[in-house]
């Protein structure tokens, strides 16, 4: 069933307030921040005219944002809000806490780089940083994937067999801010889509009384943490599921991944979030030069799909990974670890270069990625990777 | 609002037996006391610290009422999203009970490491009752100092040494930060002083708004105190003017214990309490008269709040 199209004109920022304005959740708790305060903003006059019955709690800071959303969904009520940068650090503790418990909350993250020094432009640092918080984690190329990914991130984490939270990341001001032309569903597609939510325990069941985030201690801890690790890698399929049910109703389909011009590719750019656009347009050239160049797409980096990646991977010669956060101390950025252990037990497997661009929103053009494919192709001629690059960085 | 003793008795328990509170613990004691004093369904939240820990040991739980524990600082805030929660699926027609929502914090969860939380959960007026269980330390951690210890106080971040005997610092006021953040209902209660107590509670659930009760908690391990003594020495608090039991109802201040005869010597407050025992020494006769003025200074400035609020 395909629905009837319409399109507008919209930022970023307003696409995800549009977005939450469209589920209509029950509770919305926030705290602004650059450069995602839009998505509040918007939300508060959606609320303020009645266009929503949302519960806007207005927080006094991103901490008890966090909690207020882990209380309301603790609740049995469906749960947004929005963040980035220092707000998702403050956070850090509370993202924990919110996937232990096992609540379905959904946060758009205007990707934005960290302290210090002050910075308000975008990166994944923040991302990264909460990485390891049991969230799933997708990120979105442009607008129309946030407005997308919103959707489907509701009812990812919703879904009986997965019950996590699930943040959607953009890049900061530059998409966040940026207006492009997207395809909007109407109100009822929405709903229809996402469904009502149904809670398995709820603390307003006060006939049925149960205790949210009691003590565990050494004898049960590590079996409450494995269950945690479990559920989050059973949501993979969950999140194919949802990607294809999306595309049935929209025609947008959505993988964990997106291969580009994989197809016999040896050489290939690894990538997230709106840098994917740029690197698209320079695999276009090169391939018309008649290069055999490609690009990955990781949409979901939380779960991380290794078999996908993998399959995607494994007949290159030379990949390229590029990571917009870096791990100061160590060899790359958090996706070239991902990728180069993943590939540990494959006899058959690419070289790895890890690229570290980016940072505090500095710009990444499509001369940058002609140079590193040029450097790929190098790399695979000398058959071993260089040190980690900075691209586009004075030193 | 009266309240009856034999009514009390035949209600259903809500915090029951099973938890593993310290013997002679006042947390227990008043959080009996609040859950018996409500007639509504209660949603509690809880701060990390020792009520949570000792109540909650997976698989064991000894809450008779829904109840959650995300973090140390922010039961405020975690109530207020239960709360929040509550109103818009209420307005939606999802749920038509009667609930009433309480948070339970120790002093530090209150006055240290939760204020923020909890003065913007006030702020934005959740209907909701912050009590703060005060037995002046953070006692789960093991006796460490907080916000509300009192002047000359020995815990284990403020020992009596020779050259600092105790806590410097007095405490801070909590009470009136509260009065002065605008919660619509604040008080100090005693469980000492049951039924004013469970009146107190009684008053703050059916505040339309927050509310914000500060009640003192004796802690045997903290206060190095005999494990029959909880009452008694809440009660030598209030009695001692340690602790004035006052309300604060939209903006008026009333005092609900004047001592007939004036206040006990403070002296019989500390001298059956390990932490101050330093205090009574000759040596450190200075800080005893330093907290003797702390008691008297705050004690004229409630009478004359109440004179000027109730003119």
């Amino acid at each position: 069933m395909k629905t009837q199209i319409k399109r507008i004109a919209i930022e970023g920022n307003e696409a995800a307030a549009l977005a939450f304005k469209q589920v209509n959740p029950d509770v919305v708790a926030a705290y602004p921040i650059t450069p995602s305060t839009e998505v509040v903003q918007k939300f508060s006059e959606y609320v303020a005219n009645g266009e929503v019955d949302t519960e806007f709690v207005p927080v006094e800071s991103e901490h008890s944002a966090m909690s207020a959303c882990i209380g309301a969904a603790a609740a049995g009520a469906r749960v947004m809000t929005a963040t980035a940068s220092q707000g998702l650090a403050l956070m850090w503790e509370m993202l924990y806490i919110a996937s232990a418990l096992r609540l379905p909350i959904v946060m758009s993250v205007s990707n934005r780089a960290l302290s210090a020094p002050i910075n308000i432009h975008g990166d994944h640092s923040d991302a990264m940083g909460a990485r390891d918080s049991g969230w799933i984690q997708i990120f979105s190329e442009n607008v129309q994937e946030i407005y997308d990914n919103i959707f489907q991130a509701v009812k990812i984490a919703e879904h009986p067999d997965v019950r996590l939270p699930v943040m959607v990341g953009y890049d900061g001001f530059i998409t966040s801010h940026s207006e492009e032309m997207i395809e909007i569903l109407e109100d009822d597609v929405v709903r229809n889509f996402i469904g009502k939510y149904k809670p398995k325990y709820t603390l307003l069941d006060v006939d049925n009384p149960i205790a949210v985030g009691p003590l565990a201690l050494t004898d049960s801890y590590f079996e409450f943490k494995v269950a945690q690790a479990y559920a989050l890698e059973n949501s993979l399929p969950i999140i194919k599921q949802v990607g294809k049910e999306y595309g049935d109703l929209t025609g947008r389909y959505y993988d964990v991944i997106e291969r580009y011009r994989t197809e016999g590719a040896e050489y290939i750019i690894v990538a997230m979030s709106s840098t994917v656009g740029t690197a698209r347009e320079v695999v276009d050239t090169l391939r018309e030069k008649g290069l055999p160049v490609g690009l990955l797409k990781i949409r979901v980096f939380r779960p991380f799909p290794t078999e996908d990646i993998i399959n995607a991977l494994k007949d290159a010669k030379v990949i390229g990974i590029l990571d917009r956060s870096m791990v100061p101390g160590s060899f790359g950025g958090p996706l070239y670890h991902e990728i180069t252990s993943a590939f540990y037990h494959y006899e058959k497997r690419p070289i790895a270069q890890a690229y570290v661009y980016g940072l505090g929103g500095r710009d990444i053009t499509t001369q940058h990625i002609e140079k590193v494919f040029e450097e790929l192709i190098d790399i695979g001629k000398k058959g071993k990777p260089n040190p980690l690059t900075y691209i586009g960085v004075r030193e | 609002m009266a309240i009856n003793l034999r009514e009390i008795a035949l209600k259903e328990e809500k915090l029951v037996s099973g938890h593993r509170l310290c013997a002679g613990c006042g947390a227990s004691i008043i959080v009996r006391m609040v859950l018996n004093a409500i007639d509504e369904p209660v949603v509690v939240a809880n701060a990390t610290g020792c009520l949570e820990v000792a109540t909650t040991i997976f698989p064991f739980n000894a809450w008779n009422v829904p109840w959650i524990h995300s973090a140390f600082e922010n039961a405020a805030a975690t109530i207020a999203g239960v709360e929040a929660a509550y109103k818009a699926l209420k307005r939606k027609g999802e749920i038509d009970r009667e609930i009433r929502f309480i948070s339970f914090a120790g002093d530090g969860g209150t006055y240290d490491i939760g204020l923020q939380a909890l003065s913007g959960a006030i702020e934005r007026g959740h209907r909701a009752v912050f009590i703060c269980y005060n037995n002046e330390a953070y006692m789960n951690t093991g006796i460490q100092r907080s916000g509300a210890t009192p002047r000359g106080a020995f815990t284990t971040t403020s020992p009596a040494g020779k050259a600092i005997p105790g806590k410097p610092q007095k405490r801070k006021n909590l009470t009136e930060m509260m009065v002065a953040n605008g919660a619509k209902y604040v008080a100090q209660a005693s469980p000492s002083h049951w039924r004013d107590l469970m009146e107190k509670v009684k008053k703050a659930v059916n505040t339309d708004g927050p509310a914000f009760l500060n009640i003192y908690s004796t802690c045997p391990r903290g206060w190095r105190t005999p494990d029959n003594s909880a009452i008694s020495i809440a009660r030598l608090a209030v009695e001692t003017g340690v602790w004035p039991l006052y309300e604060v109802e939209n903006g008026k201040y009333k005092i609900n214990y004047k001592p007939p005869k004036g206040f006990k010597p403070v002296e019989e407050f500390l001298k059956v309490q390990g932490r101050f025992a330093h205090l009574l020494k000759p040596e450190n006769a200075h800080i005893l008269e330093e907290f003797k003025k702390d008691i008297e200074e705050e004690w004229k400035r409630l009478l004359s709040m109440e004179e000027a609020t109730n003119k």
